[in-house]
């Protein structure tokens, strides 16, 4: 490897590097910086605007609120099916593994139009039943945890997939023909074998949770202080030309989102050398 | 190294894997609620997108997607997903080259920066994007509402796919082939084009897949960037977006099974690409 970069003529590993660098600031980093600079141009005011604002704050907390439900049923689903698409063998195996990733292919408006067209009040499949029994799925918070739980569903299934594969079923045979029952040897060899690659799943889904826009804004019915999320505010403050609003909103969801990109980035090599 | 979401996959390593055991009572019914759960959520309203589309005949169908505004833009999107996919296979092996086979400082900033496209939120990625390509543009440099602001978006959004796929791969290839082949004579790019991207070639495709179907799809990142212009910058998923608040659900869910079927022929084409793949090891 030491060898091989010597030979690489260092004028072209220059220029690469050089490419590569001017291309990820132009594109990445230049903008980046410059949000947070438009958040603190007028120091902390912006700030201060959002966070006594009631329906900035009751957005927020619903961003946080519907995020933290969706990551637990998206772990536990996900858990679950990598467990099932590794370990065990039954029909459709691998249709089932090609369409778990699917929601990372579909367009957030397809998902919520999709949503619209099953669980809909008015005319929707199931959503006339359930709305006569009680149960208001769409333009409520249902439906906004199910679009968030639909984006992001892909994501700790394909952390934990290849883990699980990886080290393959001897300790747990073992632990089995030492007596140990399934919930036993999944709590004390299985979860412990994947616990990081949840912990990463976990952090990309709360990442994705937070940020969800188009499937939310179908689905939401974007009700002012009851169903209108984080990312709707930032729209709705930038189309009102309250700017400042805005880039602060934009700011709080964008630091939310990098911490965990660099929480996972930060994590990740500690394993790898354990 | 954060390969975040978007590396190997799932089969990457299918082939080291143990034989998988029968389905047991628990299991069994594991699968069951789990199933359950993915059709309520996923399978059903995927299938009433489909459903709903078919409703109208081949004929309600065909106008839905064939009214001139619609089809302006269904061809911009694919259009500039295509030329922007292409950029990607370009620009994304080298970022990959440059973060698998250089050493300097500032390397971990970079490896960062590829991912957030990928966590920022869709819609601050919008505005992000227009506080430094927008009207106040330090550059001088106004893309708003413009089409160079569609390919501006999705140059962002579909920036680590690529990468991400390629990484893996390439940090795999001995570097003692590519010594073989120069000391038989081969020239640097020789040494690239026979070598190297043989091997890096299901990777790339697999990414352009993955960065096409994100682009065709995208939404977020364009609402405050592009105006949305009928025939100028109006996206698919835009039009999508407009049939439903009209109350056209028949017409949005004719648009969206365009969409659908892309996603599905990209999530094959990937699928296929990985066990290729896994085989090689």
């Amino acid at each position: 490897m030491v060898e091989a970069r010597r030979r690489q003529p260092t004028a072209l590993r220059w220029v690469f590097r050089a490419i590569v660098t001017t291309y990820l600031f132009l594109l990445v980093a230049g903008p980046v910086s410059l949000v947070v600079r438009h958040t603190f141009a007028e120091g902390l005011t912006d700030l201060q605007g959002i966070a006594e604002d009631p329906d900035v704050v009751h957005a927020l907390r619903l961003t946080v609120v519907v995020a933290l439900v969706s990551v637990v049923i998206n772990t536990v689903f996900g858990v679950g099916i990598s467990l099932l698409l590794v370990r065990y063998e039954f029909p459709g195996r691998r249709l089932l593994s090609a369409f778990v990733n699917l929601p990372l292919s579909v367009s957030p408006i397809v998902v919520g139009l999709s949503l619209v067209l099953v669980y809909g009040g008015r005319n929707g499949w199931f959503g006339p039943t359930l709305e006569a029994a009680g149960f208001q799925v769409v333009f409520a918070t249902p439906a906004i945890v199910m679009a968030t739980v639909f984006v992001a569903l892909p994501l700790v299934v394909r952390e934990v997939v290849p883990v699980l594969q990886e080290v393959g079923v001897e300790q747990e045979q073992a632990a089995r023909s030492l007596g140990a029952g399934s919930l036993q040897t999944f709590r004390r060899i299985t979860l412990p074998t994947i616990r990081w690659a949840v912990v990463y799943g976990v952090v990309l889904s709360l990442a994705r949770s937070l940020g969800e826009f188009g499937a939310v804004k179908v689905v939401s019915g974007n009700v002012l202080g009851q169903t209108r999320t984080a990312t709707l505010v930032v729209e709705e403050k930038y189309l009102n030309f309250d700017q400042g609003g805005a880039y602060a909103t934009a700011f709080l969801l964008a630091s939310i989102s990098v911490a965990c990109i660099v929480v996972v980035s930060i994590i990740r090599p500690r394993e790898q050398r354990s | 190294m954060a390969t975040v979401a978007l590396g190997t996959g799932p089969t990457a390593r299918l082939r080291r894997s143990v034989r998988p055991g029968h389905l047991t009572t628990a299991s069994g019914v594991g699968l069951g609620v789990a199933m359950i759960w993915f059709s309520l959520l996923v399978l059903i309203p995927l299938s009433a997108v489909v459903v709903t589309a078919a409703g109208g005949g081949w004929t309600g169908f065909w106008s839905s997607v064939t009214n001139e505004q619609t089809a302006a833009a269904i061809r911009l999107t694919v259009g500039m997903a295509a030329v922007v996919t292409l950029i990607n296979v370009v620009m994304g092996t080298l970022i990959a080259w440059v973060l698998v086979r250089d050493e300097f400082f500032g390397k971990r900033a970079l490896e960062v920066l590829i991912d957030i496209p990928f966590a920022l939120p869709t819609i601050v990625a919008g505005l992000v994007l227009l506080s430094l390509y927008g009207s106040d543009s330090p550059f001088g440099i106004d893309v708003a509402n413009t089409r160079s602001a569609v390919f501006l978006a999705f140059l962002f959004v579909t920036l680590p796919f690529i990468v991400r796929m390629v990484q893996p791969v390439l940090a795999e290839i001995d570097p003692e082939v590519e010594q073989a082949a120069a000391s038989l004579g081969a020239s640097r790019f020789t040494t690239f084009r026979r070598v190297i991207l043989p091997s890096l070639a299901p990777a790339i495709t697999a990414g352009a897949a993955l960065s096409f179907a994100r682009g065709v799809s995208e939404y977020g990142s364009l609402v405050l960037l592009s105006g949305n212009l009928p025939f100028r910058t109006e996206v698919t998923s835009v039009r999508i977006l407009s049939s439903v608040e009209n109350n056209n659900l028949a017409g949005a869910a004719s648009v969206a099974t365009i969409l659908l079927v892309i996603s599905v022929a990209v999530m094959i084409a990937v699928e296929v690409l990985q066990r290729r793949m896994s085989r090689r090891g």
